[in-house]
Formats: C-alpha cells, sequence, structure tokens
C-alpha cells in the first residue's frame, strides 16, 4: 500500500483530522469544575460551599438527572424527526469520532455476529447476511452532533423495533444497551421508548451502500431522535436490560437522555 | 422647639422613593448571575465548533471541557427560564412594563439619543426611563425571549419541532442563537459602564433607593 489511503471518497482529510482533534477530550475534563469554582456566588443556588469542586460537581451531576427525567417526560413516542429530501444532503457528510479514521475499527463483516443478550426470547447471534434480510427502510434525517454541528444523511436498515420483536425483547425493560468495536470499548444505553421510536434503526447503508468504515460498518444505531454520541457505530452486540450500564461518554458528563 | 418625632402623616406625605421595587431586584441579579452562567457556558461550547473563525479564550469558559460546559448550561437554563418567566409575567401584572417601558416613540428615541451622544441626558429621575433606556431595555427583554426559543429548540429539535421551524431550520436557529448572545454582551457591556457612570443607579439595584 504506497499511501495510506481512506476508505471514503469525498471524505476530507483534514476535515476529518479537525473533527476528530476537537472531539478530543481535554485531560482537564475531569477537573471541568476547577472554571466554575470561582463563581462563588454559586453559592447562592446551592447553598452548598462551592470552592469545594466535588459539591458543585454533584449539584451539576443531579441536574443532569433531572433533564434526564423532564427529557423523559416530554418525549412523546410518535413525534418524528424532520426528513429531508435528498437534495438535502450534506457532502460530503463529516466523518466524526474521537480518533482518527485510520484507527476506526476495522470490521471483517464475514466474520463479524451481532450478539443479542439480556431479556430476550432468542439469544442466537446473527450474521450480517441474516441481517440484510430483514425489510429495510430508508430515512434522510439531520443528524445532530453533541458539539452543535449537524449534517443531513440518507439512512438505511431494518427498524430496530421490528428487530426487538422478532428476538422476543421484553420491551417493558429499561434499555438496550451497546456495545461496539472500539478498541476502547465504545458503549451506550438506548431507553427502550427511543428504541421503540419508528425511526430508530439498525443501519446498514449509507446513501444506498453499504455502510463505509467511516460511518460504523457493518453496523450503526441511527436514532435521529438522539444526539450523534447516541448513534453507536461499528456496533457488535445489544443488550436489553433493566439496568443502567453507562456509556462511553455518559460516563463522562454527556447528558445520558440526550434526545432531541 | 421643633419636635424631633416625625408623625405618621409626615412619613406619609415623604415616604422614601422606592425605584426599584424588590422583586425587580432579586429578579435583575438572579438573571444577571443566570446570564453570566449561561455566556460562560455557551462559550464553551461554542468552541467545540465555532460558528465563525474564532473561538472564546479557555480562561473566560466555563466548564473545563465540552461536557463540562453542557452540563453548566443545561443547568443554568433552568435559573434563567425560570426567573425570566417570573419577571415577565410580574412585569405585566404589575404594570410595570406598560408604565416604564412605554410608549417609545421613535421621536422620542431620536431626541434622547442625540441628547446621550451630547452628554446632556439628564438623570435625575430615576424612576422615569428615558427613549434610549426604554428601547435598551424592552430590546433586551426581546432578546432573551429569542434567545430561550433558540435554545428550547436546538436542545428539543424534535420534540419543539415547531420551535425550529419559526426559526427556519436547525442551522439558523444556532446563528440566532449565537447573535442573540452577542447583543446580550454588547447591552452588558453598555450597561455596566452606564451605572458606574450613574452610581445612583447601581444604589437603587442594589438597595431599592
Amino acid at each position: 500500500m504506497a499511501k495510506r489511503s481512506f476508505l471514503i471518497p469525498g471524505v476530507d482529510k483534514r476535515l476529518l483530522i479537525k473533527d476528530s482533534i476537537k472531539t478530543m477530550p481535554d485531560v482537564t475534563r475531569r477537573r471541568f469544575i476547577a472554571g466554575g469554582a470561582s463563581l462563588g456566588a454559586l453559592s447562592l443556588l446551592t447553598g452548598c460551599d462551592v470552592v469545594d469542586s466535588s459539591s458543585a460537581e454533584e449539584m451539576l451531576k443531579q441536574v443532569s438527572k433531572f433533564n434526564d427525567a423532564v427529557q423523559a417526560f416530554i418525549f412523546n413516542p410518535d413525534a418524528l424527526a424532520p426528513t429531508f429530501p435528498e437534495s438535502a444532503i450534506t457532502k460530503p457528510f463529516p466523518f466524526n469520532a474521537y480518533y482518527d479514521l485510520d484507527d476506526a475499527p476495522d470490521v471483517d463483516g464475514a466474520d463479524w455476529k451481532l450478539e443479542v443478550r439480556g431479556l430476550v426470547d432468542n439469544k442466537k447471534s446473527w450474521t450480517l447476511d441474516e441481517l440484510y434480510k430483514l425489510p429495510q427502510v430508508t430515512q434522510i434525517t439531520r443528524h445532530i452532533c453533541v458539539e452543535g454541528w449537524s449534517a443531513i444523511g440518507s439512512w438505511t436498515g431494518a427498524p430496530l423495533r421490528d428487530f426487538l420483536k422478532l428476538i422476543g425483547a421484553d420491551t417493558r425493560a429499561k434499555y438496550v444497551w451497546f456495545q461496539c468495536a472500539d478498541k476502547d470499548g465504545y458503549n451506550s444505553p438506548l431507553d427502550m421508548r427511543s428504541a421503540l421510536h419508528p425511526q430508530t434503526q439498525m443501519t446498514f447503508k449509507y446513501a444506498n451502500e453499504i455502510l463505509p468504515r467511516a460511518y460504523g460498518f457493518p453496523m450503526k444505531i441511527r436514532v435521529p431522535t438522539k444526539l450523534g454520541f447516541k448513534n453507536p457505530k461499528y456496533v457488535i452486540s445489544m443488550e436489553v436490560t433493566n439496568d443502567y450500564k453507562g456509556g462511553y461518554w455518559e460516563d463522562q458528563g454527556y447528558n445520558s437522555f440526550s434526545g432531541s | 422647639m421643633a419636635s424631633l418625632t416625625v408623625s405618621d402623616e409626615q412619613v406619609r406625605a415623604n415616604p422614601a422613593k422606592v425605584i426599584q421595587p424588590v422583586w425587580v431586584r432579586i429578579m435583575h441579579w438572579v438573571n444577571a448571575l443566570a446570564m453570566i452562567l449561561m455566556i460562560l457556558s455557551g462559550w464553551q461550547i461554542y468552541n467545540a465548533s465555532p460558528l465563525f473563525g474564532f473561538s472564546f479564550p479557555r480562561e473566560y469558559t466555563l466548564g473545563g471541557w465540552l461536557g463540562g460546559g453542557l452540563l453548566w448550561h443545561f443547568a443554568a437554563m433552568w435559573l434563567l427560564m425560570i426567573n425570566g418567566l417570573a419577571y415577565l409575567i410580574t412585569g405585566f401584572a404589575t404594570g410595570r412594563f406598560a408604565k416604564k417601558l412605554f410608549p417609545i416613540t421613535p421621536a422620542g428615541v431620536l431626541h434622547d439619543v442625540r441628547a446621550a451622544l451630547t452628554f446632556k441626558l439628564g438623570h435625575d429621575d430615576l424612576t422615569v426611563y428615558n427613549y434610549v433606556q426604554r428601547l435598551l431595555y424592552a430590546g433586551i427583554i426581546v432578546v432573551g425571549v429569542l434567545i430561550v426559543l433558540t435554545g428550547l429548540g436546538m436542545w428539543k429539535p424534535v420534540q419543539l419541532y415547531y420551535l425550529v421551524a419559526l426559526f427556519g431550520d436547525y442551522p439558523t436557529a444556532r446563528y440566532v442563537h449565537f447573535f442573540c448572545m452577542a447583543a446580550i454582551c454588547a447591552f452588558l457591556v453598555v450597561h455596566v459602564l452606564l451605572a458606574l457612570l450613574v452610581p445612583k443607579s447601581l444604589r437603587a439595584m442594589i438597595i431599592g433607593r
């Protein structure tokens, strides 16, 4: 191989690196309260000593949990994310991750199997060929990143709720928890009501082509009612569970519901 | 010999003139705190994906990284929204808005702008806002409403899709949100500067008189 070649024609390398650097968490992210501690006035709000940054951190965590509850409350399972015509698709659609595309999981589709665990009747693993046979739909929706940028893309795949029905999942369970092939173990919990949303999709294609590596080959979970980081790529397993198992970004402080 | 005591009648005749009622003062300072938290955490969020060719200096951002900035932003938003809503309701219900902010006439604004620029705009009676003040205070309330509506729209672009639709689309709402922030910052600079130039107005916002 002469040069490092990117698998995705149209993905701009500079943009890609820029994007991944931006997402790189700051080394100081664990001390994110430091900036707030100086605002002594905050004690007005909490009545607690803000100089002790852990109490501010605790307050913010509690508010974030409260925000989870508020979002779950106003979530309407029938409200659809806006869809767009093909002409509205963002080209090139950005690659975005906390690593370079060269370091993205390189999954061998022939060996890959989707593992199904937890509160389901049928725990059989699924090959890609089997999954490709499921009835699929195409949706053109806006992907909104937690960073603020957004891009419109076309995703094709099987509605997750159909699959959950097919495997006899207990849809009264609280979460579907996804694990990904990323080497540091990307994972993310999806609340069951969002998992059952009509537009939530097990995605196998982007722009009518087999999902490229940049966008999560072999399978991405596309959730147009969630921020981008709750749309896991390179998915290797799903678990139906009542336990909150945390997630890669959720554990670092991104709001867990992060719904649109 | 003149009596040193004051009769009830005299107190009623010369009540210490309250310029800023207590609810205005409380809501003003809560809003000031909420705005500062929202702006500094908002700059942190902006820096994650700048709309323009610049970023805000790290020292002026809150939260340390994007996740921390978001936690602050989505916590302080409650303070801003609840306080703001209470302010709007009380402002309309007590007639304060009608009395102090209106009418705003173009002629009045022009006259007072000219007077201000030639340093002839008096502040003898702090209970009456001049036309420049009326325009700015009414204007900043409108900006405050816009920044909350665009913010809510971006927070819930599916559930509150009509808010996003009101501004066109998601990216447009983001720009409107940014420019409202810029307007608030510009207001803040002028507002603080003038309060320092007319210290009795600052005193009135603290002790009421």
